[in-house]
């Protein structure tokens, strides 16, 4: 019998394969995130040498160690802090950290509003899943009212953040949102977020089978993605007040901010030049 | 007040503790500066954006203490030389990323200009209460190096001390110093580039593809790559393996962490400093540090007055404790007097260090100002008229 031929993984140029199997549940919306990151990178034709992945804590904290480019899995919502280090250090690099809403909205919530104000050119993936997944189930500060998690168990009280408003309010030059069943506007996305010099944020909105759909009793991942087909709707520019996430309603997507603003590198060496001592 | 081409300020200039931290991480080839402003630390941060037009710097003022040190560590692994400066309660928020410093073996100094607690305590206040958050701040087993200037001259001096022990162990160093020691002007003695010994991290030179980010050395420090050579390297605050790739296992744990601390201590002798004066015939020994030792020399001559046989003990590297050194002291005096401008931290330690061989005597200064050598001097005759062998701390 002819020995069988394996073919090569067709992302094994920017997957870490000696780290496959990952450890995200079937149904997952993280794994379709990185998969639309790696073709976004193809895309681009960067050299994967100048990327640089830095991921927080939590589920998708762990999409550093399966990108085979330089990448840090830092502390729980210092991802964005982190990054800004290395992209002042070597401003060469193309910076992006990936990580969840719990670890970039909640307990680093006050970096990302300062990266955005400050326009640091980096590039934020947030997976949205609406929970904290890794830690069992808690309410996160994007849950849905009136959405069930482990410490909401009367329904969730407290009215979520809308990420695209926020980082609109906080300057982010581009902002965009798309959930883990469209993946090909989502990979466009990122190529733009990733182009795009300064702070820009591409939100995604992904199923968690294993809590926030069996906890609210949703279904599986494949219902979840079947109700993103059925109940997300794609407005581009659309003003950013009007992103809300009710629970089991609307979805709005699309590409919200574009906008032009002097990044942080930019202002600090025209300062730095100022600031040189003058040739006599 | 021109530097040469490396940044280094050499000759004699009229700085303050702050300034000449500042001048010493320059001359050291620091060239990032992450921070949050707080007091009494500012005069650094000034020196730092006065001379980093200069230097060719790039500074950050962060939104908190946090995320200044986490964007010290990010800047470090791309290959610069990294500092951050703080004080009391920031150094309290810097210690989660002190244990991913530690843990990811990231080259950084921090300064901590220390100021009275609990929580704002007197921002301008002098203090030492830091000496143990220094060492045990953050959660987990790791050792760190800690090092405690008494002038501004020694600021320089251990600053460059500071990078290069945090680039030959891979590890945030702390600078520990007070409002007095950081605010008070002297001459500071700059010299000539050719004159300063600089350590930078070890780099690996191997194929791309052999890299393994924790594989130890002989002396259980990894060589280190920079972000951007290529490398494609993957580190993680969790338990790791020689690739860097999280292994939650026990095995993993002491394979990991053991070395994260024998990486210091084996070396401890290389690293401990101290400064002994007439502890040879002494029956008692004033131990001190930073601000109290100005102190300490007008209250020894003092004390000498009354007959009493006075030795000094000065310790500048605080973490590691010289431990050998003042186990042996114990054995051979009647006493130690320590003087310290908080409620007793290093005073434990000396007590452990002593063992029962010698009385240890405790000097607690509430703090906001320095103790008068009146003050410290009673306490050294006190501790001397104590014939009677004492198995505790005794607060004089």
């Amino acid at each position: 019998m002819a020995k069988k031929k394996i073919e090569p993984h067709p992302m094994e140029n920017i997957l870490r394969m000696d780290r496959i199997p990952h450890i995200w549940c079937p149904a997952c919306g993280i794994g379709t995130a990185v998969t639309s990151f790696a073709s976004a990178l193809e895309k681009l034709k960067v050299n994967l040498d100048e990327v640089c992945v830095v991921s927080g804590i939590g589920c998708t904290g762990r999409v550093a160690g399966y990108t085979k480019v330089d990448s840090f899995h830092t502390t729980h919502g210092r991802a964005i802090a982190y990054a800004t280090g290395v992209k002042l250090g070597n401003p060469k690099m193309k910076v992006i950290v990936f990580s969840g809403d719990g670890d970039i909205i909640a307990i680093g919530g006050n970096h990302f509003m300062h990266a955005a104000r400050r326009n640091i050119d980096i590039t934020v993936i947030c997976v949205n899943n609406f929970i904290y997944a890794m830690t069992g189930g808690q309410v996160a500060p994007t849950t849905p009212l009136t959405a069930y998690a482990t410490t909401s168990p009367f329904g969730n009280i407290e009215p979520p953040y809308n990420i695209p408003r926020l980082a609109e309010a906080c300057g982010a030059v581009y902002v965009a949102r798309w959930t883990a069943l469209h993946v090909r506007r989502l990979t466009n996305s990122i190529v733009e977020a990733i182009q795009k010099p300064g702070f820009s944020v591409v939100e995604v909105i992904s199923p968690c089978a294993q809590y926030y759909s069996r906890i609210n009793r949703l279904g599986d991942g494949l219902d979840m993605m079947r109700f993103y087909h059925d109940n997300a709707v794609i407005k581009h520019n659309e003003p950013t007040e009007n992103l809300d996430i009710d629970y089991q309603k609307q979805i709005i997507m699309g590409k919200f901010i574009d906008r032009e603003k002097p990044t942080y590198i930019e202002r600090y060496n025209e300062w730095l030049s100022e600031s040189k001592p003058k040739k006599k | 007040m021109k530097a040469n081409s490396k940044g280094v300020l050499t000759g004699t200039h009229n700085l303050s503790g702050n300034e000449a931290i500042i001048e010493g991480a320059f001359a050291a080839g620091c060239r990032f500066l992450g921070v949050y402003p707080i007091s009494p630390s500012l005069e650094a941060t000034d020196r730092f954006l006065q001379r980093s037009g200069e230097v060719d710097a790039t500074f950050v003022q962060m939104e908190d203490e946090i995320s200044a040190l986490a964007a010290v560590l990010g800047a470090s692994w791309t290959g610069k030389k990294s500092m951050s400066v703080t004080s009391g309660s920031g150094l309290s928020n810097m210690m989660e990323h002190i244990g991913l410093g530690i843990m990811l073996q990231t080259p950084c100094v921090i300064v901590n200009v220390q100021r009275t607690g609990p929580s704002l305590g007197i921002p301008n206040g002098v203090a030492q209460g830091d000496t143990m958050q220094a060492r045990w701040g953050s959660h987990g087993d790791y050792e760190t190096i800690v090092l405690t200037p008494n002038s501004p001259q020694e600021c320089f001096d251990l600053t460059i001390k500071a990078f290069n022990f945090s680039e030959r162990f891979r590890v945030p160093v702390l600078l520990l110093t007070d409002a007095y020691i950081a605010q008070k002007k002297t001459l500071v003695k700059i010299p000539p580039t050719k004159d300063l010994k600089l350590i930078s991290r070890k780099l690996f030179k191997g194929a791309k593809n052999k890299y393994l980010p924790y594989k130890n050395d002989k002396n259980l420090v990894p060589p280190m790559v920079n972000v951007g050579d290529g490398y494609r390297f993957h580190v993680t605050g969790l338990t790791h393996d020689e690739r860097g790739y999280p292994v939650m296992t026990s095995e993993c744990q002491e394979a990991c962490v053991r070395p994260l601390m024998e990486k210091i201590t084996k070396y401890q002798d290389e690293i401990i400093e101290y400064e002994e004066v007439e502890t040879d015939d002494a029956d008692v020994v004033v131990i001190s540090y930073g601000a109290t030792s100005t102190v300490v020399s007008k209250a020894i001559s003092l004390a000498k007055k009354d007959g009493i046989k006075v030795g000094s003990f000065r310790l500048i590297t605080i973490w590691p404790f010289p431990e050998k050194r003042v186990r042996k002291l114990a054995q051979k005096i009647d006493a130690f007097v320590i003087p310290e401008i908080n409620f007793g931290q290093i005073a434990f330690e000396i007590e452990r260090c002593a063992a029962g061989n010698c009385n240890v005597f405790f000097v607690p200064i509430l703090g906001g100002g320095l103790p008068t050598p009146e003050d410290i001097c009673k306490s050294i005759i006190k501790a001397s008229k104590e014939k009677k062998k004492i198995e505790k701390l005794i607060e004089l």
